[in-house]
């Protein structure tokens, strides 16, 4: 029952997130300081993360390849298929629930605590479209940063390979052309889309409606991490089994 | 003015957090609610906030009944509302003339200069000196306190409430804030309501007073009645120091 309570009143969020809106000229900032906050603030450890692991992607696929008849370009073939298919929009997605989820979670949070939600209340402004509205606004810019994890991720994977000495880079762009689905990309970005409004609500759910003090802060941010991963594995395999199956 | 008629509140439960109260708060006066923790000043605040729908009865503001107005009106009437909440909430992300100028920011069209024309204004008004850019973090309580007020009033409010707004000050700070209130109470004409515990505060600002106890009314009246209240919770409460037992003695001696 209490989960049941806990989605019933996340879609009311939802709902609450859509009356009563903004001003526009005061939404507008908003939105831009959130584009800062969420989306241009992880670049540094999204490019970070996706250059090396896309390089680790290129390494295990070689060292793995143990048959000689197996053509190099398949170090390019897999590096793409992984990085496009999942490292980019899934993992990238778990650690952006760490830092952008745990961020939104404990700024919505500390502002219940410290009253500063039943001030926006009370001034007659409708918190959650002030609050969560431009966090989703802004996360519709997440893709771009995939987008930016996915070509990362294979110029990691180009870089380990050539220069570890695994396949030249002509095999290995002749990997990352081979079979190469469209659809695959559109799947990816479809699901990147659903992460995104996941990684937006699910932590504001977890910093508006908490209770208590700082410590319960900083365990609602935990929680809201734990849940935003798991709604984001959970959505990753209903998306792929409709899509892909 | 705000008239309050059988007001009532609970939780889901089957006990009531408000149990019928009846009051009246006056324009331009500093009307205090007080009682012990747990006898329902915050739950009865934040329904004349708007904040909790009353179980029952009404809430009159100016002979408006709050639950009675359209969504649009409701929206209109908390924007004639001030608040100065217990830990000042103020926005920790923009500076004090931000704060300020944030309620004009949303209901006004003012433009920027206007808007912080008017923010020096009550800047000035509630003295505060050399903070205009400085962060919530970056000043202390007492100024946070006034922040709060200069926020609250900025948009020139019918209706002003206050929780606890000197709590965690020391008692001249907390003087000076209490009579800057009530300054700003007659001064604007302002109907405003202060939740507090301070007995100082009480025997300074008490223009009106209500004493809660376990969500009743138990008694109403000014600061000149208090001393000769005959409500046994009242005098427990207000006389639980020896300071004020002293006071209250010299009080009744002189007028005998």
């Amino acid at each position: 029952m209490g989960y049941l309570k806990e989605i019933g009143l996340y879609f009311m969020m939802l709902k609450g997130v859509f009356i009563k809106p903004t001003k526009t000229s005061v939404l507008r900032n908003l939105v831009l300081k959130e584009i800062d906050d969420l989306i241009i603030g992880s670049l540094g450890i999204v490019c970070f993360i996706s250059f090396f692991v896309g390089g680790v992607v290129a390494i295990q696929t070689a060292l793995n390849m143990d048959n000689p008849i197996l053509p190099k370009s398949l170090i390019g073939f897999a590096s793409r298929q992984s990085i496009i298919l999942e490292f980019a929009p899934t993992f990238i997605s778990i650690i952006m629930a760490g830092k952008v989820g745990s961020f939104i979670t404990s700024s919505i949070g500390t502002m219940r605590v410290t009253e500063q939600i039943d001030a926006l209340e009370v001034m007659g402004i409708n918190s959650l479209n002030y609050l969560v509205f431009p966090k989703i606004i802004a996360m519709l810019f997440y893709p771009f940063v995939i987008a930016i994890a996915m070509f990362l991720g294979i110029l990691g994977g180009y870089a380990a390979a050539v220069f570890g000495g695994f396949a030249t880079g002509d095999q290995f762009i002749q990997g990352l052309q081979e079979e190469f689905v469209p659809f695959q990309l559109v799947y990816a970005f479809i699901k990147t889309f659903v992460f995104a409004l996941l990684l937006a609500t699910i932590p504001s759910y977890f910093g508006y409606y908490m209770k208590g003090g700082a410590l319960e802060v900083g365990k609602a941010s935990t929680t809201s991490f734990v849940w935003t991963s798991v709604f984001i594995i959970l959505t990753n395999y209903i998306i792929t089994q409709l899509l892909l199956s | 003015m705000i008239e309050v008629q059988n007001l009532k509140k609970g939780f889901g439960g089957d006990e009531l957090v408000l149990k019928g109260i009846s009051t009246t708060f006056d324009k331009g006066k500093t009307n205090l609610i007080i009682g012990q923790s747990g006898s329902g000043k915050t739950v009865f605040l934040k329904c004349l906030l708007g904040l909790f729908r009353p179980t029952e009865g009404k809430i009159l503001y100016d002979g408006e009944a709050y639950s009675e107005l359209s969504s649009e009106k409701q929206r209109t009437l908390r924007e004639q509302m001030g608040m100065v909440f217990q830990g000042s909430a103020l926005f920790d992300s923009m500076t004090v003339e931000e704060n300020i100028m944030f309620p004009l920011k949303m209901f006004t069209k003012q433009r920027k200069a206007e808007r912080r024309e008017r923010a020096n204004e009550v800047i000035k008004r509630v003295n505060l000196i050399n903070a205009n850019n400085k962060l919530p973090s970056e000043i202390s309580g007492g100024m946070q306190k006034r922040v709060a007020i200069a926020r609250a009033i900025v948009n020139n409010p019918k209706y002003l409430f206050c929780d606890e707004p000197n709590s965690g000050l020391d008692p001249r700070t907390a003087t000076l804030i209490d009579n800057l209130i009530q300054e700003i109470t007659h001064e604007y004409e302002i109907t405003t309501i202060i939740n507090t515990h301070d007995m100082n505060s009480v025997m300074e600002i008490g223009e009106k007073i209500v004493f809660l106890q376990k969500g009743h009314l138990a008694w109403e009246g000014s600061k000149e009645t208090i001393f000769k209240a005959d409500n046994d919770d009242v005098t427990n409460f207000v006389y639980s120091s020896d300071l004020f037992k002293k006071v209250r003695e010299a009080v009744l001696k002189e007028n005998q």
